[in-house]
C-alpha cells in the first residue's frame, strides 16, 4: 500500500446518542483509545454529535487543530452522513474527508455484553482511522430533474396520485396492465365504513384521469425496461396488442353483440369466473377507457384463422386491427410512483376451508361481485347453482392471514370488509349471518362505530379460529349444509354451525410479480414480499432508489383511505423533487481506466444499473457516471483491474481491513 | 563489444520443478548471444559450481540472479539470502518465486499431513517403522543432516528483498531475452519491485478467440467433456479459462494450443489476491441469476481452490489454509 504523502491530521468524535450508545459502549474509553492511534490529533466524546454544538465542535477543531480528516462514530450513515459531511464542508474541508463509523445500529443496539461491544466499537473506529487517511477530495455532480412522472398501476392509489400531480400541472404517464383502470375498488359495491357506493366515488375519478390533458393513460400496457437514475429515467412501455385501434373505438359495444359467440363462453376475469365473457369484451360497464379488447387466447380468428370476423364487420369505425403486434414506446421521466397493488390470498392454499371442493364456499371478492348491482347476478346473492338464495351464511375472517402456514401478517382490511359484507349480505338476503373472527381489528376513524352498528344488526359474532369447513353431517339439521367447525373461545366450547354459504375473507398478499417489478425498478421488498419503504416511519413512501416512490397496497395491506393518503404523500415527494429542479449525485461512482481495459465486456452484464456500455471502435468499455450507483460489482468483476471506484478504491478498502485486523 | 566486461549471471532453483531452468536453456541459439555478453557463474542444473564457491564471492559480485522456485526448506531460504547478498539484481523468476506457484498449493495442507501422506499412507509406500525425514540423523559414520522442511511455502519476497518479478510457469523465453538485452544494453530499468517481462493487459486482450459480452456459463466442463469449436472463447464454451484475470506476457500460449489459460502469469498490477480476482471475474460470467442456478454452475468447478489459486496461494491475502 502506498504511503500517504501529506501530513494526516485526524479528528475523532464519538457520540453517546443519549443512552442509545452510551449505555452499552464505554464511549469515553473509546475516545481515549483512539486518541493514541497514529495520525489522530483530537479525540473527543459528546452527548449528541448531531446537535448544533456537536457539529460546531468539529468545525472549530478543524480550524484550530488544522485537521484534514474527520471520523465520527455514531449512528448509521443513512441517518447522519449528510449532517457530518455538511459540518466538515462548513469548516472548509472537502466533505469526503469525513468517514462515519456506525456504533449504534451495528454495535450498541445489537449487543448486550458491554465489554465486547466496547472492543467492537474500538475495532471499527480503528478501521475508519486507517481508512480515512486514504480518502481523496471529491465533488458531487448536479443534474437536472425531468418534471414528467411515471405512475405504474391504475388502482385507486395510482389514480389519486395521477390526478394530484396532473392538477399541479405536471405531465403524468399512467400505465395499467389491465384493460381498464380502477383496481380492486372498481369491483366493490359499497365501501366501509361509510357504505358509500364505490362506483359513485370512483367512476368520476376514472373519467377525470381519462380526460385530463396532463395525463397520458396507457391501459393494456406494462413497463418492460427502466434505465437511468433519479431525475432522468428512460422507461420502455410495452403496449400489448388489443387488436383495436384505441383512438377509433367509441365504446358502442356493437362488436360484442356481433361476435359469433352468441353467449359469453370464457372465464370472466373481472367477475372471478362468476360470469362468462366473449373473446371480444369490455371488463365492466364503466371500464375506463371505454375501449373493447380482443382476447387472442379465446378468439376464434386467432385460434383457427377461420372466423368470419363478424365483430370487425359490425364496427362502423373500422377500429379492428387483427395484425396488431406488441408495441414498445420509450418515455423519459424524472420520477416514478409504483401503485401496483396487491393480490388476494388464494384460498386453495388453506385447504381446510374447502374452497374449490365445496361449490358454496366463496371468496370475499366473489361476494363483492354478487352483492354488486352491476355484477353477474345483478345484486342477487345466489349459491353456485345460480338460483338458490342462502338462508344462512358464515363469514370466516383471517383466511391466509395471521397464520404461520400461510401469511404471518394481519391483512388490515379483512375485519372491516367482513363487517361490510355481513351488513350487505343481511340486507340482500335476510339470512342468518355468522362472523368467525380471531380478534376484531377495527382501528380507524368511524371503524369501531361501524362494528357497533353491526352488533345491533343481528349478525352473530363467534370468536375463534375456524378449524374446518365440511359437508360431513353429524345431525339431520346439518344434512346438505356446510358445517363450520370452530372453537368459540368466549364460551370455551367447540361449535358446529351449519350454513348454506361460506365466505372466506381472504387476506392481502404481494402481487405475484412483485419480485420482477422490484428488480426492474431497482427497489427492495421486505421479507413478506411487499415493496420496502425507505423508513417505516419517516419515509413511508420513499424507497432506497432515489426518485422511485411507492403508494397503496403494494407497500403493504391497507384500505382505500390509507392508499389515497399515501398516494398524496408520494405525489408531494415527487413535487418536491421536481421543484428542487436538480439532484446531487454521490461521487462514489466507478470509472474505467481506458488503457487497462481489455474489452472483455465482462463488466457490462454485471452492472445492475446498465451503466456500462461498449465502444466498438475503441474496443473498450465505458461507465456512464450518471447511471452508476457505486455498487462496486464491476470493480470486483474486472480481471484487468481496469475499474476503480471513488470512496472504495483498493487502498481505502484494504487499509480499512488492515485497520480492523491489527491491534 | 568484446572489451566490455561481461555480465555475471546466476540461475538458481528453490522449490521448483526444473522447468524454469530449462526455459533458460530454451533460448536456443540465443544462448550464444547470452554467453557473448554474460558469464554464467552459478547454475546448478548445468554447471558444477558449489555453494561454497558462491559463499566465497564478494558481496554484489553477481550482476543478475534469476531465482526460480518457491521457498519451502531451510536450504531454499539460506540460498535465497546468500544470493541476495551476492547479487546486484535479484529477479524472482517464474511463478513459484513470484507468488508461490504449484508447490505453493501445499499451503492448503501442512507439514504433518504432507509427511504422513508421502512417507506413510501413500499407496506405493511401505514404512512399518514410520521413518520420517529428520534434520539430523545419527548413523554409524556420524551425523547426517537434511534441510528443514517448513510448514509453509513462501514466495521469494517473503524471505528476501526482490528487485523484479518475471512470472510464468515457466516464463516465456522471449521475455527473458528481452529483459536480458535491456540490462546488457544499459536501457533504463523499470522501478524496483516491478513485474517485468509482461504486458499491461490481460490474456483475453491478445486472445484471438471470438468473445461477446454474454459469457453465459451454466456449467463448467473439463476439457475432455466437450468438443472445443476452436474459435469461441473457451469460457463461453464452459471451459474454465483464467484469461480474464491473468496478465498477458506469454502470448496466450495455452489458448493458442487450444488449452485454457491456467493463470501462471499472475494478476494485473495492484491486485492483492489473484484467487479472489479470478473468482470474481469467473463468477461474473455465469448465466444464472437465481441462487440455485448460480450454485449449480459453481459446484461444477472441480477443485475451485486449486484452480483459482493454482499459482498464487502463498503470495495472496489468503496465503494458506488455517493451521
Ligand atoms: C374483498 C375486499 C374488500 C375490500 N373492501 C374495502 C372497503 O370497503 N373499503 C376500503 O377502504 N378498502 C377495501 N378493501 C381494500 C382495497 O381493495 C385496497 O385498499 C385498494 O384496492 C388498494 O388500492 P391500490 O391502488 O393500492 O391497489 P389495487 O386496487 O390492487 O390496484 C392496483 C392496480 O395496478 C395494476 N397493476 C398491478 N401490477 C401492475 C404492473 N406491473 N403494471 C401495470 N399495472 C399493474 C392492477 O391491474 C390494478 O389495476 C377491500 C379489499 C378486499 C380484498
Ligand atoms: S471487465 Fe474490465 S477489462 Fe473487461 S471490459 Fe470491463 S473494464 Fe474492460
Ligand atoms: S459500480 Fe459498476 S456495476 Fe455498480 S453501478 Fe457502477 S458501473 Fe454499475
Ligand atoms: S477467457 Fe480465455 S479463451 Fe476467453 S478470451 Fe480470455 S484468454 Fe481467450
Amino acid at each position: 500500500m502506498s504511503k500517504q504523502k501529506e501530513d494526516i491530521r485526524i479528528g475523532f468524535y464519538i457520540c453517546h446518542c443519549g443512552h442509545n450508545i452510551g449505555s452499552v459502549v464505554d464511549v469515553p474509553g473509546v475516545a481515549e483509545y483512539v486518541s493514541k492511534l497514529p495520525n489522530v490529533v483530537v479525540s473527543k466524546d459528546y452527548k449528541y454529535m448531531c446537535s448544533d454544538p456537536g457539529q460546531e465542535m468539529i468545525q472549530k477543531d478543524i480550524k484550530e487543530h488544522k485537521l484534514n480528516r474527520i471520523v465520527v462514530a455514531s449512528c448509521s450513515p443513512l441517518l447522519h452522513e449528510s449532517t457530518f459531511r455538511g459540518a466538515t464542508a462548513k469548516a472548509g474541508l472537502n466533505q469526503f474527508f469525513m468517514q462515519m463509523v456506525n456504533i449504534r445500529e451495528n454495535t450498541s443496539w445489537v449487543h448486550e455484553d458491554k465489554e465486547q461491544a466496547t472492543i467492537k466499537a474500538k475495532d471499527l473506529a480503528r478501521a475508519a482511522v486507517h481508512r480515512v487517511a486514504f480518502h481523496k477530495a471529491l465533488e458531487k455532480k448536479v443534474v437536472p430533474v425531468n418534471p414528467d412522472v411515471l405512475i405504474v398501476g391504475g388502482g385507486i392509489a395510482g389514480i389519486s396520485a395521477s390526478l394530484t400531480l396532473a392538477n399541479a400541472g405536471k405531465k403524468v404517464y399512467l400505465i395499467e396492465r389491465d384493460a381498464t383502470i380502477g383496481g380492486y375498488m372498481a369491483k366493490f359495491d359499497k365501501t366501509f365504513p361509510t357504505l358509500d357506493c364505490a362506483a359513485c366515488i370512483l367512476t368520476p375519478k376514472m373519467s377525470s384521469v381519462l380526460k385530463h390533458p396532463n395525463i397520458t393513460l396507457w391501459t393494456w400496457s406494462e413497463v418492460s425496461n427502466v434505465d437511468g437514475f433519479v431525475g432522468n429515467y428512460k422507461v420502455t412501455v410495452t403496449k400489448k396488442p388489443r387488436y383495436i385501434k384505441e383512438e377509433l373505438c367509441v365504446g358502442c359495444l356493437a362488436c360484442i353483440d356481433a361476435c359469433i359467440y352468441k353467449q359469453g363462453k370464457f372465464y370472466d376475469e373481472f367477475n372471478f369466473g362468476l360470469a362468462k365473457r366473449k373473446p371480444v369484451y369490455i371488463p365492466f360497464p364503466q371500464a375506463t377507457p371505454q375501449v373493447v379488447v380482443v382476447d387472442d387466447k379465446t378468439c376464434l380468428h386467432f385460434k383457427t384463422g377461420k372466423c368470419q370476423q363478424s365483430c370487425a364487420k359490425a364496427c362502423d369505425r373500422n377500429a379492428f386491427d387483427f395484425d396488431q403486434k406488441p408495441e414498445n414506446v420509450e418515455i423519459n421521466v424524472g420520477s416514478i410512483i409504483l401503485t401496483t397493488g396487491f393480490e388476494p390470498h388464494n384460498p386453495v392454499k388453506s385447504p381446510n376451508y374447502g374452497y374449490g371442493k365445496y361449490p358454496n364456499v366463496f371468496t370475499s371478492l366473489e361476494v363483492e361481485r354478487l352483492v354488486n348491482a352491476s355484477g353477474p347476478t345483478e345484486g342477487h346473492v345466489l349459491l353456485r347453482d345460480g338460483v338458490t338464495k342462502p338462508k344462512s351464511i358464515g363469514i370466516i375472517h383471517c383466511v391466509g392471514s395471521r397464520d404461520e402456514k400461510t401469511n404471518k401478517w394481519c391483512s388490515r382490511v379483512c375485519c372491516m370488509y367482513s363487517l361490510k359484507l355481513a351488513h350487505l349480505l343481511k340486507e340482500h338476503t335476510d339470512a342468518d349471518v355468522y362472523n368467525f373472527y380471531i380478534d376484531m381489528r377495527t382501528p380507524g376513524k368511524g371503524y369501531e362505530e361501524f362494528y357497533d352498528k353491526l352488533l345491533n344488526e343481528g349478525v352473530q359474532f363467534i370468536r375463534g379460529r375456524v378449524s374446518e369447513v365440511t359437508d360431513w353431517a353429524t345431525t339431520d339439521s346439518e344434512k346438505g349444509k356446510l358445517v363450520i367447525r370452530a372453537e368459540d373461545t368466549l364460551i370455551g366450547i367447540v361449535r358446529r354451525i351449519p350454513v348454506d354459504m361460506v365466505v372466506l375473507s381472504v387476506g392481502l398478499e404481494p402481487a405475484k410479480d412483485a419480485q420482477e417489478v422490484r428488480k426492474m425498478f431497482s427497489i427492495s421488498c421486505s421479507s413478506e414480499g411487499f415493496f420496502l419503504e425507505r423508513h417505516p416511519k419517516l419515509a413511508p413512501v420513499s424507497t432506497f432508489t432515489d426518485g422511485v416512490f411507492i403508494a397503496g397496497a403494494c407497500q403493504g395491506p391497507k384500505d382505500i383511505p390509507d392508499s389515497v393518503a399515501q398516494a398524496g404523500a408520494a405525489a408531494a415527494e415527487v413535487l418536491a423533487l421536481i421543484d428542487a429542479g436538480h439532484v446531487e449525485l454521490e461521487p462514489n461512482t466507478a470509472s474505467i481506466v481506458e488503457e487497462k481495459c481489455c474489452g472483455c465486456q465482462v463488466c457490462i452484464n454485471m452492472c445492475p444499473y446498465t451503466a456500462i456500455s461498449f465502444n466498438v471502435e475503441k474496443g473498450k468499455s465505458f461507465i456512464n457516471e450518471a447511471l452508476c450507483k457505486g455498487c462496486g460489482t464491476c470493480v470486483a468483476a474486472c480481471g484487468s483491474n481496469a475499474i476503480f471506484q471513488n470512496l472504495f478504491d483498493d487502498e481505502e478498502i484494504l487499509s480499512e481491513i488492515d485497520g480492523l485486523l491489527v491491534e | 563489444m568484446a572489451d566490455k566486461p561481461k555480465i555475471k549471471l546466476a540461475v538458481y532453483w528453490g522449490a521448483a520443478c526444473g522447468g524454469c531452468c530449462v526455459s533458460v536453456l530454451d533460448v536456443h541459439e540465443s544462448l550464444f548471444t547470452v554467453v557473448e555478453h554474460a558469464d554464467l557463474v552459478f547454475w546448478p542444473i548445468a554447471l558444477d559450481v558449489k555453494y561454497k564457491d558462491v559463499e566465497e564471492m564478494p558481496d554484489g559480485n553477481i550482476d543478475i540472479t534469476l531465482f526460480n522456485g518457491a521457498v519451502r526448506t531451510s536450504e531454499n531460504e539460506h540460498m535465497a539470502k546468500l544470493l541476495r547478498k551476492k547479487s546486484k539484481i535479484l529477479i524472482a523468476y517464474g511463478s513459484c518465486a513470484h507468488m508461490g506457484g504449484i508447490p505453493g498449493l501445499a499451503n492448503f495442507s501442512n507439514k504433518e499431513e504432507i509427511f504422513k501422506r508421502v512417507y506413510e499412507t501413500s499407496e506405493s509406500i511401505d514404512n512399518p517403522n514410520k521413518v520420517f525425514p529428520a534434520t539430523e540423523t545419527e548413523v554409524k559414520e556420524g551425523k547426517l543432516t537434511l534441510p528443514k522442511f517448513y510448514n509453509d511455502v513462501m514466495t521469494l519476497n517473503q524471505v528476501v528483498d526482490v528487485d523484479y518479478y518475471l512470472p510464468g510457469c515457466p516464463p516465456q523465453t522471449e521475455r527473458l531475452v528481452e529483459v536480458f538485452m535491456a540490462v546488457v544494453t544499459g536501457a533504463t530499468l523499470p522501478p524496483k519491485g516491478s513485474v517485468i517481462g509482461v504486458f499491461d493487459r490481460v490474456q483475453c486482450d491478445d486472445c484471438k478467440r471470438k468473445k461477446s459480452d454474454k459469457k453465459g456459463i451454466t456449467k463448467f466442463y473439463r476439457a475432455w467433456e466437450v468438443v472445443d469449436d476452436g474459435e469461441t472463447c473457451l469460457n463461453e464454451q464452459g471451459i474454465l479459462c483464467m484469461g480474464p484475470a491473468t496478465r498477458g506476457g506469454c502470448g496466450v500460449r495455452c489458448v493458442e494450443g487450444n488449452a485454457p489459460c491456467r493463470g501462471c502469469y499472475g494478476p494485473m498490477e495492484g491486485i492483492p489476491d489473484p484467487g479472489a480476482k479470478m473468482m470474481s471475474a469467473i463468477a461474473s460470467m455465469l448465466e444464472g441469476k437465481e441462487q440455485d442456478e448460480i450454485d449449480k454452475a459453481i459446484e461444477s468447478v472441480v477443485d475451485p481452490a486449486g484452480t483459482f489459486y493454482r499459482f498464487s496461494l502463498p503470495g495472496s491475502i489468503l496465503r494458506r489454509k488455517q493451521k
